[in-house]
């Protein structure tokens, strides 16, 4: 026998089929099919956990995702410990390790549980009055001796070894929940033809039918036609049954998230498996059958060990054959508890008292319990517990005053009614609208495709439950557009319970009570006592109410408190409930995991990873990559022994001696094309481009409408109607865009299209005196003369006999060459240059040689010397505008008084007084280092490297009227001394650029 | 006279079999971005030896050739058996913009019978057959990845994605297709 709590004639599971767990280190058996709850209820054990503010013992109230208390972590080795897990929902499994939470040093004896003692002190607000001075104690020690004693579970210090995955998913009609509702609404969606997912949040399908042991579906006991039905379902192609799976949120357009979990319940999971999978759905029309929540009757000392919910206590009884007492008391303001108090009796559990808070409660459940010999207390109160780790009696009252009565019991199913579980609904924008004669909150205005049914739409009959599921899955399938093929066939149903009736707030008779603390949110530790508190201080909002007191802000998110909280602030507020308001229902309905959200984008697949076509050869020959945008990009080749330093001045000086090889790939490309391409450049970019040549380049300037720098980059005329851009490497999606943009929305009227080539060419660039030794007997049909093939020309014609774009330019100054040749030819060309390179004394280098060898000569990165307020002119670059040009974008941004106004940040160079000292990029520079702090900045080093090439440290710098200083001597006031600098010009290297052209 | 270089497709070596999915590069084509207004298409149409699909999500094939409409002005052009399309387009006078993407792109076939479920992990579009039949074609997101996504037969697709991106997107599916369901 798997626990001595468990029964031999009663529930489902198969007695031959035990299974091992342990809980705090104590050896268990349970049956397979049980949830931890039922499994250590079945072992007799209720005290589970500490409660988050007065750590006071706590046991199972619940049968499902509504748990508030029974919050474990499961430990599967040292990177798998899950914390706040609810043990309603946790499967077991052979092998469980669960342990108990927020208790010190152990769970019977807690030392936090002192706190229950100092409860005045911990009253409604008091996070907000109590440790308001001083103020800096707030960060220092109360936030943190607040969180620390103040908790739930311990979150995992490993990364997450497992597997989540991803699907999208359409259908035209979305089931949420697979009670009676959900799959009759499924069952006609399903036969009229359409195509449907039902997803329901319990390992078997059945919803209610689990505990409900009177329903009668179609001839058959309620949980046998559910299961019938799934099996119907499930030979449907049109169907898909996602059992474990949570509908947790509802979003814009029908799309509704589904967490599934699809490992947790095993013992040994495939390591490969995925744990959870993340399904967006977007359904043409959403049935949500999300069915109801019992409430818990507020009473004091509603909250010890053994007291739960009724159909909690029905569900371990019918289902996993569990009593979970020997003496089991029940506690009600409405019938469906008496449905419980028969089950029990029925398997022989004493049951010696049944206490309702109505004071002439009727019905055939009322008959058949007094039938039964159940000794009915009606009109009466429980208005005191006992019992310190588990539940030994219930003390009882009339309502209307009398003697207290002490009743020996080890359990008490207590229930105040049921909530409609509206989460989705209201979700999905729908109106939710106040039934006063119920005392609920249904679905009203629909705010998108959706239609409630069953318990969630108020709906508590069984036989209507079932005809109006079925009414709305086939009305469902017919407005997507299903075809029918024939009605389903009405099943009759029948139920002997209604879910109707109830209260809210506490219970008649209780409230008074001195019998201790009367739970409103067990999980957040909030009374009743909190909530008229929170009024009587001046809250009138139920969200006011909600912050002042935490109640329904813990992870169950008051699924079974709410309702008594925005009872008891009506009643205080003498106001009618809907006026108080009910707070907003937000995603997700129950916890979900980051790995189910984050999916399969972690490691190499958190984001692409782009390689250019050369980038096996730069790994084989020892490149240093960086990180650029997505891209890797080869940032220095280190030989044997070199560090970066040397290996840098190596690539710098041989680029100046001989030649250098540079992967240029990345640039981005823009095809330019159309009868009207040099208007629309002309347009973009600040130069003039109508009378460029075919076959040759020029250096342009992207400006933003404010006048400011956006990109850079050298475009080549290959036709009159065809411009070959370049641009940054990491502006090139935006500069595309920014370029699309403007041609739709402001030049619509230009016959002329953008298509981006950046990956159609793999770019060489051969940089130095000897590049044309280099590329000469690659190239064919071009002469490579300076007279035939200036500098800032390019040509269409064959490289390593395949299609290539030569130009001619240069970013180091050098005489240079790029080699635009398509991409899959890339690595070989690559090896063709590389070889005749190596005959000349070449070298590969890397993005950090570009940039101090461009730095050498004074060109500027875009996003490095520029931070988007800096113009042509403020770069020294007012050359690039074309004087006689009317219009381009950031034309009148550069008429702005500011933009011309005397005092502007100008780049310009800097040369430190000790050559060997290289300046921190972003460093700040003043004109008067014995100023007092703060001093006035002149401006800042934009990028700053060690020459080789110069023998002296560089730098670019952009500060006030800096042309007007040159000569100047300046200062950079760092840490550790101040730096004394000198400004020049900011070409550090053949100023007069007699290199470039050979 | 050098001799031409040789070619090194980005996926070089990957495939991935497993139950009821195969992962496969595609064999090198020659592809065009075709941009055209109205006016140019039966001109354009001719030249290439197929009809211009003229409706979103659709597709023109005839031979080893199809042309995927992406936009209301704009083209994807594909010829596996590798023709000169460029030079196709530029017999024609009718207003248009051909540029040469062959390399720009590469493509990954995915085939077999959970193929729709596989690219379900990473395209949020409906892919089931009614809504995207044999012939449909869509530019559309893989995971982080832009893709185009032609159906080609029941249980095949093509997906086309730039060179730099398809390392990611074959690991993507291939992750996909590693799990069961």
């Amino acid at each position: 026998m798997a626990g001595a709590f468990r029964l031999p004639a009663a529930g489902r599971l198969d007695a031959g089929r035990t299974l091992r767990f342990t809980f705090d280190g104590v050896s268990h058996t349970g049956l397979a099919g049980d949830t931890l709850a039922s499994a250590l209820l079945a072992n007799g054990v209720h005290l589970v956990g500490r409660s988050f503010k007065y750590h006071r013992p706590r046991g199972i109230l619940a049968a499902g995702a509504e748990e508030p208390n029974a919050l474990v972590g499961i430990h599967r080795d040292a990177a798998r410990r899950t914390p706040n897990v609810r043990a309603t929902v946790q499967e077991l499994y052979d092998g469980l390790n669960a342990v108990s939470q927020n208790r010190w040093p152990s769970l019977s004896f807690d030392v936090g549980a002192l706190n229950d003692l100092a409860a005045p002190f911990f009253s409604a607000g008091f996070y907000y009055k109590t440790f308001m001075w001083p103020r800096a104690a707030w960060e220092r020690l109360y936030e943190p001796v607040i969180r620390r004693a103040a908790g739930l579970g311990v979150a995992p210090d490993q990364p997450d070894p497992d597997n989540y995955s991803n699907r999208f998913a359409h259908c035209d009609v979305l089931v949420v929940g697979a009670g009676p509702a959900g799959l009759a609404a499924a069952l006609a969606a399903a036969e009229a033809g359409a195509r449907v997912i039902l997803a329901d949040e319990q390992p078997q399908p059945g919803g209610s039918l689990r505990f409900e042991s009177g329903a009668v579906i179609d001839g058959k006991p309620g949980w046998e036609w559910a299961q019938e039905t799934v099996a119907r379902l499930a030979a449907k192609d049109n169907v898909r049954i996602l059992t474990r799976t949570t509908g947790f949120g509802y979003y814009a357009h029908n799309m509704v998230a589904l967490a599934e979990r699809l490992t947790d319940h095993l013992a040994a999971p495939d390591a490969q498996a995925p744990r959870e999978r993340l399904w967006q759905v977007r359904a043409g029309r959403v049935v949500l059958a999300t069915g109801a929540i019992e409430r818990h009757m507020v009473f004091p000392g509603n909250d010890r060990p053994g007291i739960m919910l009724a159909a909690a206590g029905r569900t371990y009884l019918n289902h996993y054959g569990v009593a979970v007492g020997r003496r089991v008391a029940v506690y009600t303001a409405c019938d469906s508890a008496y449905a419980a108090a028969l089950d029990l009796k029925k398997q022989g559990i004493a049951v010696p008292v049944l206490v309702d808070a109505r004071q002439a409660p009727q019905g055939g459940l009322v008959e058949q319990a007094r039938e039964a010999g159940i000794e009915v207390l009606a009109g009466h109160a429980v208005t005191g517990t006992r019992g310190r780790l588990r539940l030994s009696a219930i003390e009882v009252v009339p309502v209307a005053g009398g003697p207290q009565r002490r009743v020996e019991a080890d359990a008490l199913l207590t229930s105040a009614g049921w909530t409609p579980a509206v989460h989705l609904f209201s979700q999905s924008r729908g109106k939710l609208a106040y039934d006063a004669g119920t005392g609920r909150f249904l679905p009203g205005t629909h705010a998108q495709n959706a239609v409630c049914v069953g318990a969630c739409n108020g709906t508590t009959d069984l036989g209507m439950v079932v005809e109006e599921a079925l009414h709305a899955g086939a009305e469902a399938a017919g407005q997507t557009g299903a075809q029918a093929r024939g009605a389903t066939a009405r099943p009759e149903a029948r139920s002997p319970e209604g879910w109707s009736a109830g209260i809210a707030g506490p219970a008649p008779g209780a409230e008074a009570g001195k019998g201790g603390k009367a739970f409103v949110d067990f999980q957040n530790d909030v009374t009743a006592k909190d909530i008229a508190q929170a009024v009587r201080e001046g809250m009138r909002s139920i969200e006011h109410v909600k912050r002042f007191t935490t109640t329904g802000m813990a992870t169950d998110q008051g699924k079974t408190s709410n309702l008594h909280a925005l009872a008891i602030a009506a009643r205080m507020l003498d106001k009618p409930v809907p006026e108080v308001g009910l707070t907003t229902f937000r995603p997700p309905y129950t916890p979900v995991t980051f790995g189910a959200l984050v999916g399969h984008g972690r490691g190499a697949l958190f984001e692409p990873t782009r390689r250019t076509p050369i980038h096996a050869w730069a790994e084989a020959h020892g490149a240093v990559f960086e990180d650029v945008g997505q891209w890797k990009r080869a940032w220095y080749f280190p030989k044997d022994g070199e560090d970066m330093h040397a290996a840098v001045a190596r690539e710098c000086r041989t680029v100046r001696q001989a030649a250098g090889i540079f992967d240029a790939s990345t640039l981005g490309k823009i095809e330019v094309v159309g009868p009207d391409a040099a208007r629309f450049m002309e347009l973009m970019y600040t130069n003039p481009w109508a009378r460029l040549e075919v076959g040759r380049c020029r250096y342009g300037i992207m400006l933003r409408e404010d006048g400011f720098i956006y990109d850079d980059g050298v475009v080549g005329r290959l036709a009159e109607d065809r411009f070959h851009v370049t641009t940054t490497t990491g502006g090139a999606p935006r500069v595309l865009h920014h370029m699309e943009d403007y041609l739709q929305t402001e030049f619509p009227h230009l016959k002329v299209w953008l298509t981006s080539t950046t990956e159609q060419w793999a770019v060489i660039a051969v940089q130095g005196p000897r590049a044309r030794d280099i590329v000469a007997p690659l190239v064919e049909g071009v002469d490579l003369s300076d007279a035939a093939m200036p500098h800032m020309s390019v040509r269409t014609c064959r490289v390593c006999g395949v299609p290539a774009r030569l130009f001619r330019i240069s970013f180091t100054g050098e005489r240079g060459f790029e080699i635009n040749v398509p991409a899959d030819h890339g690595l070989a060309v690559w090896e063709a240059v590389w070889a005749q390179g190596e005959r000349h004394g070449a070298v590969a280098y890397g993005t950090e040689t570009m940039h101090v060898l461009r730095a050498e000569k004074g060109f500027i990165i875009v996003g490095q010397d520029t931070d988007g307020t800096v113009t042509p002119d403020d770069a020294g670059l007012a050359w690039a505008i074309g004087k006689k040009k009317t219009d381009f974008v950031g034309i009148r941004g550069l008429r702005r008084t500011d933009l011309v106004a005397p005092g502007r940040r100008q780049l310009i160079g800097l040369k430190t007084l000790d050559p060997s000292i290289v300046l921190e990029e972003g460093a700040q520079i003043v004109a008067d280092p014995n100023q007092k702090v703060p001093m006035k900045m002149l401006g800042f080093v934009t990028s700053a490297y060690w020459s080789e090439n110069c023998g002296h440290s560089i730098a670019l710098a952009l500060v006030e009227d800096g042309r007007a200083r040159m000569g100047e001597r300046l200062y950079v006031p760092m840490p550790d001394g101040t730096i004394e600098v000198e400004v020049t010009s900011t070409v550090f290297f053949d100023e007069k650029g007699e290199r470039v052209h050979g | 006279m050098v001799e031409a270089a040789r070619r090194t497709s980005p996926l070089e070596g990957r495939a991935f079999r497993g139950h009821g999915i195969v992962l496969a590069p595609a064999a090198p084509a020659s592809r065009l971005s075709l941009r055209a207004a109205e006016e140019a298409l039966p001109a354009l149409s001719k030249a290439l030896g197929l009809s211009l699909p003229r409706r979103p999500k659709t597709s023109a094939a005839e031979g080893g050739r199809a042309a995927l409409w992406l936009g209301p002005d704009e083209w994807l052009v594909i010829d596996e058996q590798g023709a000169d399309l460029p030079a196709l387009a530029a017999g024609v006078s009718a207003l248009h913009s051909a540029v040469d993407i062959s390399h720009r792109n590469t493509a990954i076939l995915v085939s077999g019978k959970r193929a729709e479920e596989v690219l379900a992990a990473g395209c949020p579009q409906d892919l089931c057959e009614a809504r995207f039949p044999v012939g449909a074609a869509s530019r559309t997101v893989f995971g982080k990845a832009e893709i185009v996504l032609w159906r080609t037969g029941k249980t095949v697709f093509r997906v086309e994605c730039w060179r730099s991106f398809s390392d990611y997107v074959f690991s993507l599916l291939e992750k996909a297709a590693r799990e069961t369901m």
